[in-house]
């Protein structure tokens, strides 16, 4: 498999957005500033100790999600990975309750009780991370058989990496919902690395996108850098599913800036690749520049939509600081409807 | 559909009964696994549903355990009621992420229920180890799964019912042997309730707590020690998650002394758990060890009189109620 984190001389960094398209884009930019602003912030955050526990960083990779959401409404569906920030406030999520959850605090969207790689909120149409590689794809294949099952028109969306290319469940889910003709986007994010592990020692094949061509649903390969050729895809791909055509493989090619992990000592890839794709292939850049020559931004513009991403989190931070934690005393509290009466101690 | 309302049934039989008629009132419900639209499952579990409902609601699946369990979170989380039927129980070690890593945690995070049945054919039968291994015990033993194994025609379909009407995903067990087993089942209301036991028989010296295929063997062990003077009460527990100690306590509480036989091993089984719980509980109160009868620890063999070896007998529900009661 050929790597695409390999820096390429002479590459073109320019993206293409129409004019018509600039009002969405500058709605793109401000959610990939978002985006980029909380992983951040909470970042440093879990390196302190102020949140517990571990956080997978998506900076980089806003594009993807942000394209991915263009396409959908508050009533199709996402499910995602363990790196799900940019995908679930992407998708709507109040980051002010994403940031709880990191915190653990009780007003978390799962109560303090899931951490960063338990998101989720139904209401927005987010159905969850997944601490599982691959996990995430299925719990949108069974919300894409509802939506089937309902006719009601609606789509989903699930992601996972190059990681999770590797594994068996992705395929079974793949098939089902080829084979099923549900209204799936099959979205793999494609950032080079499963951990530390890159993906020319791992995959076999041409790409992982031409893995679909056998389970005959229609594949893309998409620069996953481009926040328009994302949604370009994605367009195709929702269109599909919402005509009852069935699901949509795409493979976006991406990079992720910071390690697997806060904290990562990682020696698998150099310095200099890590600031070529920061320096030539950075989605929020990217856009930036192709909308002030398309005279739809300006340096204030920018400034602004920056300083708004910046306030929001900054309220996120606060909320999740101020809330309460929650109550040990609640800890098998709503493990089941129905009262399992498990006797604690005597 | 003449045979759907029929009250003298079989175990299997009641539980497509049961499915049928809550099928017929929820359209959220469907059914999907291998073999079901025209096979009706591997043991008549879903017999016409298909022509009855047709492919929509009753679909059949590729081989794809991870797949089918996956899509019924999926589609439990928003709002159908899917029954996955895995034919063979031992098939979902396909699907144990999705079983205990999705289904099961999704409530405690997010408080959004997860109505998903999963149903399996399970317990000691020819086929060998890879078909038969008693799994009940590991999913009591995952925090936000239901464990149903139901010994009686009414309660496979009273059960059936309640899980359908319920909030949480549900392991649904039934035994091979016991698919042919006939009685009386109940009408279109007449549910069963989780985390009920029912008393199978009473009796004053020794309490059997019992279920599945070993309630059969258990009853006959009773006739034959009431005939020596030893009067056994017999527990069938209906479900083990949630599981009624109370209903054992209060049983033991009048007998003194407890035997628990299940077919699963009886190495770190559910019914270790019913014995330490029981102990602890009354301690003081106990005329005898609580006695815990199961398989021994061994992959299930082939040759029927291996097979024999591992589940328990009649004879061997006697010899340790006979040990309970100090009569030997």
């Amino acid at each position: 498999m050929r790597p695409h984190t390999a820096p390429v001389e002479g590459q073109q960094t320019g993206i293409e957005v129409t004019q018509a398209m600039a009002a969405d884009a500058l709605g793109w930019l401000s959610k990939m500033l978002l985006i980029r602003e909380f992983e951040s912030t909470a970042g440093p955050l879990v390196a302190s100790g102020a949140i517990p526990g571990g956080m997978h960083s998506a900076i980089g990779q806003e594009a993807v999600a942000v394209g991915i959401m263009s396409m959908l409404g508050p009533d199709d569906v996402a499910a995602a990975s363990h790196r799900s920030h940019h995908v679930a406030l992407a998708k709507g999520m109040d980051p002010s309750f994403v940031m709880a959850e990191l915190f653990g605090k009780a007003t978390g969207c799962a109560g303090g009780r899931g951490g960063h790689m338990h998101l989720a909120d139904f209401a927005v149409g987010f159905d969850g991370s997944n601490g599982i590689v691959g996990a995430g794809l299925g719990i949108a294949l069974g919300a894409a058989f509802a939506q089937r099952y309902r006719q009601d028109g609606h789509c989903a969306a699930g992601f996972f990496g190059d990681g999770g290319a590797n594994t068996g469940r992705v395929w079974e889910f793949v098939n089902l919902a080829a084979a099923w003709r549900l209204p799936l986007i099959v979205v793999c994010e494609n950032n080079g690395y499963a951990v530390e592990t890159r993906i020319e020692d791992a995959m076999a094949g041409e790409s992982i996108a031409a893995r679909a061509a056998g389970f005959g649903l229609p594949f893309v390969q998409v620069d996953g850098q481009d926040v328009a050729a994302v949604h370009a895809a994605a367009k195709r791909a929702v269109d599909r599913a919402r005509a009852g055509d069935g699901p949509t493989f795409i493979e976006a090619l991406t990079y992720r800036h910071l390690g697997h992990d806060v904290g990562e000592r990682g020696q698998y890839r150099t310095a200099e690749e890590v600031q070529w794709w920061q320096e030539n292939r950075d989605p929020i850049m990217r856009l930036r520049v192709e909308l002030q020559r398309l005279g739809a931004l300006d340096e204030t513009g920018y400034e602004k939509l920056a300083a708004e991403a910046a306030e929001r989190v900054r309220a996120a931070v606060s909320f999740a600081e101020s809330s309460p934690l929650p109550d040990p005393a609640t800890v098998a509290d709503g493990v089941t409807g129905l009262p399992l009466k498990v006797r604690g101690p005597q | 559909m003449s045979d759907v309302t029929s009250k003298r049934t079989t175990l299997s039989r009641a539980f497509r009964d049961g499915l049928a008629e809550e099928m017929a009132r929820d359209p959220s419900i469907f059914v999907m696994g291998t073999d079901l639209f025209e096979r009706g499952g591997h043991w008549a579990q879903v017999t016409n549903l298909g022509e009855m409902f047709g492919r929509e609601r009753v679909r059949n699946t590729p081989i794809s355990e991870a797949a089918m369990v996956a899509a019924g979170v999926g589609a439990a989380l928003n709002g159908l009621r899917p029954v996955v039927d895995l034919n063979f129980l031992d098939f979902a070690f396909g699907a144990m992420d999705e079983i205990v890593n999705q289904a099961a945690k999704a409530r405690y995070w997010w408080g959004r229920p997860v109505p998903l049945v999963v149903r399996g054919t399970t317990g000691f039968a020819g086929g060998g180890a890879q078909h038969n291994n008693p799994v009940e015990s590991w999913f009591c033993h995952v925090p936000g799964l239901l464990v149903a194994y139901p010994s009686t025609a009414a309660d496979a379909k009273g059960l059936i019912k309640t899980a359908l009407r319920g909030e949480d995903p549900v392991i649904f067990c039934m035994h091979k042997m016991l698919t042919g087993a006939r009685g009386e089942a109940g009408g279109p209301e007449d549910l069963v309730p989780f985390g009920r036991a029912a008393i199978r028989r009473q009796g004053s010296h020794v309490t059997v707590a019992t279920y599945g295929v070993m309630v059969g063997k258990t009853l006959t062990a009773a006739s034959r020690l009431a005939e020596e003077g030893i009067e056994v009460e017999v527990i069938d527990l209906r479900t083990l998650m949630p599981l009624d100690l109370d209903l054992i306590e209060e049983s033991v509480r009048r007998t003194r002394a407890l035997v628990v036989a299940a077919e699963d091993y009886r190495h770190g089984g559910i019914g270790s758990e019913i014995a330490a719980a029981l102990q602890e509980s009354l301690f003081g109160e106990l005329d005898a060890p609580v006695f815990r009868l199961g398989a021994p620890f061994a992959p299930v063999p082939h040759s029927p009189v291996l097979l024999d070896a591992m589940s328990p007998s009649a004879e061997e529900v006697e010899r340790t109620v006979r040990r309970a009661a100090k009569r030997q």
